[in-house]
């Protein structure tokens, strides 16, 4: 067989393709820039900018809350990482539940299934409520009292029901072939759950889990409420003492910096899974 | 003894039926082929077997026991038979090893250590020795189905059901699925199997059961069958099966 060696029609083609790509990339260049200085002409231009400005973009102010506003942050990433861990494992548990046949288990089930229809139907904030000032109110014996731990119970609760949904969906993506090919080895219910249908279950549900964890993570400020001294209830005091709305956007900014590596990742794996079904 | 004993079962979908009152009797070390056209029934046989289906009539009896009742156990039933399916269905998330000691571990409780030394032997009896550590989407079809065919036999099964198992090969690739199990057949093994390949139909079958509209019509020895065969409807299909090549 000759070696390839590369035509001039090809060289041609390929001369003309790089052309193309050079005029498409001045092109984007070129329109963003325009759409980033009407934007900003729009805003600074618009009678209530001067004020806008003072109250929001205070530099001296973002210097002074930020540290403040950090350190709140850090109770934000453990509320975060801590109900993220009980999340997964009630989103599972009540997801398999659902799905469990056994008569016995009948009452299991119905909750189950009776937790997903409530926790998805009451907003997260009014959950947060009711836990942080209802469960202590109860007075009963071994209730934590911390309001962070509320807080992590209330965001648990609410994102527990959501997550076992994608868990499920998940489940039930497998296909009933995998079953069937599982239950005729002689593996029990459990064991076909366990070995041939989660761990399948499981990988199809990561893009749309980091999505509902991404958005865990901005709900996280809703515990500032109930009172914890949050990234969100940091900038909240500041502004109290001197109506300098800037720590607000100091926590803004912090949020966006820890939940947009997070989007991204979950862009790459979800690409991934195309890339790897298509092929 | 027979190994399997099949009477007067009955199976309806929506209100057709699909098997009217099956009779059959598979003895040991027998190789029994269901032959016919799609829909014929011949799957849905082998789903009651396998118990995936619960028949509507009749009874099926494993070794003497009557595993169509609903008070038996149907994963010890399924313990002592091996399916193999015409879309191989094997575990995509595991290793082609994991994949053939899964039940020998968590249904018959082997040692793993073991399991995976009696996986290495079949893989190297059936030549895919260097595939133990390769995930299923890495082998060809015909690889895969032996694989599959392999993790049925892995728990020693006493009969073994085979669904169409080259159905969904490239015409080189049957042949490697179709030595194997001629090298079942040699080894003793009881087997059902559902086939549209005739020549190795009449070639490595004991009795040949022609089913059409859910009815066995006629039951035989391959030659039999297929020079002789009785039943109109059974010399229209082998007919047609000719014309279309595929004897």
């Amino acid at each position: 067989m000759s070696e390839w060696v590369k035509s001039e029609r090809q060289v041609e083609r390929e001369r003309v393709r790089r052309s193309r790509a050079r005029r498409s990339a001045s092109i984007a260049t070129a329109s963003t820039i325009v759409f980033i200085v009407l934007v900003v002409w729009g805003i600074t231009s618009s009678p209530g900018w001067p004020r806008v400005r003072e109250t929001f973009f205070d530099g001296e102010q973002f210097v002074a809350a930020l540290p403040d506003v950090l350190e709140g942050f850090l109770l934000n990433i453990r509320i975060f990482l801590i109900s993220e861990v009980l999340i997964l494992a009630i989103g599972l548990l009540v997801a398999l539940a659902r799905g469990i046949r056994t008569p016995a288990f009948f009452p299991i089930r119905a909750l189950a299934t009776l937790y997903t229809d409530v926790f998805r139907g009451v907003p997260t904030i009014l959950v947060i409520y009711l836990i942080g000032f209802g469960l202590p109110a109860l007075k009963l014996q071994g209730i934590p009292s911390d309001k962070a731990t509320l807080g992590i119970i209330a965001l648990t609760l609410s994102y527990g029901a959501y997550v076992a949904e994608v868990f499920r969906s998940g489940i039930e993506s497998v296909h009933p072939s995998q079953v069937a090919a599982a239950r005729s080895l002689g593996l029990s219910h459990l064991k076909t759950m366990r070995f041939v249908v989660v761990p399948q279950a499981t990988r199809r549900v990561v893009p749309p889990l980091l999505n509902d964890f991404v958005s865990l993570q901005k709900d996280t400020a809703l515990v500032a409420t109930i009172g914890p001294l949050e990234a969100l209830r940091q900038a909240q005091m500041h502004t109290f003492n001197t109506f300098d709305y800037t720590p607000y956007l100091a926590a803004a900014l912090i949020f966006i910096l820890l939940t947009i590596p997070m989007a991204r990742l979950t862009d790459h794996l979800a690409a991934r899974t195309r890339r790897r079904r298509g092929a | 003894m027979s190994v399997l004993t099949i009477e007067g079962v009955w199976k309806n979908f929506h209100g057709h039926s699909v098997l009217r009152g099956i009779d059959l009797e598979v003895e040991s070390h027998e190789v029994v082929s269901l032959i016919g056209a799609s829909g014929s029934g011949k799957s849905t046989l082998l789903r009651c077997v396998n118990l995936l289906e619960t028949v509507d009539d009749g009874a099926i009896h494993l070794d003497g026991e009557e595993i169509t009742d609903p008070r038996v156990n149907v994963d010890q039933v399924r313990k002592r038979l091996g399916i193999v399916f015409q879309s191989f269905n094997l575990f995509p998330h595991m290793t082609v090893l994991d994949n053939i000691t899964l039940a020998p571990r968590q249904v018959h409780g082997v040692a793993r250590a073991q399991a995976e030394e009696q996986a290495r032997e079949l893989l190297a009896r059936f030549g895919l020795a260097e595939k133990a550590k390769a995930y299923p989407d890495q082998l060809s079809g015909g690889q895969q189905q032996r694989v599959a065919i392999i993790r049925a036999l892995a728990t020693q099964p006493r009969l073994m059901l085979l669904d169409e198992v080259t159905s969904a090969l490239d015409p080189e690739l049957v042949v490697e699925v179709l030595g194997i199990i001629r090298e079942l057949k040699e080894s003793g093994m009881t087997m059902i199997l559902t086939t549209h390949e005739m020549g190795f139909c009449r070639d490595i079958s004991d009795v040949v059961c022609f089913l059409d509209g859910g009815v066995l019509v006629e039951k035989g020895p391959p030659e039999q069958i297929f020079t002789s065969p009785e039943h109109p409807r059974t010399q229209e299909f082998l007919r047609s099966v000719l014309e279309s090549g595929r004897f």
